[in-house]
């Protein structure tokens, strides 16, 4: 009887979680790309908006992101625990109980919402909780689970935040958010596809039907090159509309090319090159997807600098 | 009898609380913030408690 006693209160001290589990349910990797591209499109919309009020807009966009990855470790907690790379998370790790990541994405929803609503409009606040449902029901209940075209209909959760940050500014959506929304659209696919590549036992593993794992690695490589193809326009697009300038321009040309060879270099390799090298092709498009939003958006941000003092 | 002994889990408690203390903080600052961002924008400001309501209180007619 002691001794079971001494058992569960050991237990009980390992699993209790700390602060940081929580913010961990947020997924603050996820969440500062989040911050960044709805920050852009804030910033780089017409008009002007008050420092408080927009702080305020990016920092409940943010929790809305951060609401919907806890409700996608509350569903996914199974699939997390058998892959390596999400085995760590506060639920699977038996810090946090699903019950709570539930409760916490629940209440997160509700207050960013409510307080992007209050902070700047109600069309903001619509397109922040379609995503947070589109992210949390639509991919992580359905689409992950059911069909490899998960990641390219999944990516438009990523997508929103730039579009929610116009809003936010604007009171509506124009053409240059709906770009916004379309590059990072366009860009999910090759960035997963490239990840599922050299983590391909991750995704078997657990059963997801990864690309790779329903139509083969050449397939996947094939079906990289082709979304790039299909984002360089887009990209290229946003360069024409009244949001871009002359840095942006120049930043797209190149970090298409280097995107497109990428792209082309993976398609062309055999499997057993990769395998053989440790998918260090694969690794290096992965990593150079990451700086090639980044700097899209970073240049985005310089243009609107420019045009603020008056250079461009 | 009092606790002497700090355990790991008296640590995790407090982070925890600290944690939970400093949000709540935050959210009553931000929302004090906005209320003044909005109100330095013009938004309309009205009391509701014992005072005239100005967006309920009926045109005064004037004239014939």
């Amino acid at each position: 009887m002691s001794d079971l006693t001494t058992n569960t209160t050991i237990q009980t001290a390992e699993g209790e979680a700390r602060f940081g589990d929580y913010v961990a349910l947020l997924k603050p990797r996820v969440m500062s790309l989040v911050v960044f591209t709805a920050l852009v499109g804030l910033l780089v919309a017409p008009g002007s908006v008050d420092p408080m009020i927009g702080f305020t807009a990016i920092l409940f966009i943010a929790l809305g992101g951060g609401a919907s990855g806890a409700l996608n470790m509350w569903y996914d907690a199974d699939i997390d625990a058998v892959m390596r790379r999400t085995a760590k998370r506060p639920v699977p790790a038996g810090k946090v109980t699903a019950g709570e990541a539930l409760s916490l994405g629940l209440w997160l929803s509700v207050i960013s919402v409510a307080m992007l609503g209050l902070a700047t409009n109600w069309l903001a606040a619509g397109i922040l909780a379609f995503t947070i449902f589109f992210y949390a029901v639509i991919y992580t209940m359905w689409l992950k689970r059911a069909t490899p075209q998960n990641i390219v209909i999944g990516g438009a959760a990523g997508a929103f935040p730039p579009m929610i940050g116009w809003a936010a500014a604007t009171g509506s959506v124009s053409l240059e958010a709906v770009l916004m929304f379309a590059l990072i659209f366009m860009w999910t696919p090759p960035h997963f596809w490239a990840l599922a590549l050299f983590m391909k036992s991750d995704y078997h593993e657990a059963k997801v039907p990864m690309l790779t794992v329903t139509h083969g690695r050449s397939e996947t490589r094939r079906q990289i090159w082709i979304y790039t193809v299909l984002l360089v326009p887009v990209a290229l697009g946003l360069g024409l509309t009244s949001v871009a300038g002359p840095v942006y321009l120049a930043a797209a040309l190149v970090l298409n090319a280097i995107f497109l060879k990428g792209a082309w270099d993976i398609w062309r390799r055999a499997e057993e090159a990769a395998q053989a090298d440790g998918y260090v092709v694969e690794k290096r498009f992965f990593r150079f997807s990451l700086y090639y939003l980044f700097l899209h958006f970073g240049a985005l941000l310089a243009d609107a600098g420019l045009r603020a003092w008056g250079i461009s | 009898m009092p606790i002497t002994q700090t355990h790991d889990l008296h640590k995790r408690r407090m982070g925890r609380n600290i944690g939970v203390a400093l949000s709540l903080v935050g959210f009553a600052a931000i929302v004090f913030g906005l209320t003044i961002a909005k109100i330095r924008e013009g938004a309309s400001m009205e009391a509701y408690d014992h005072t005239p309501r100005v967006s309920i209180t009926p045109p005064v007619e004037t004239g014939q």
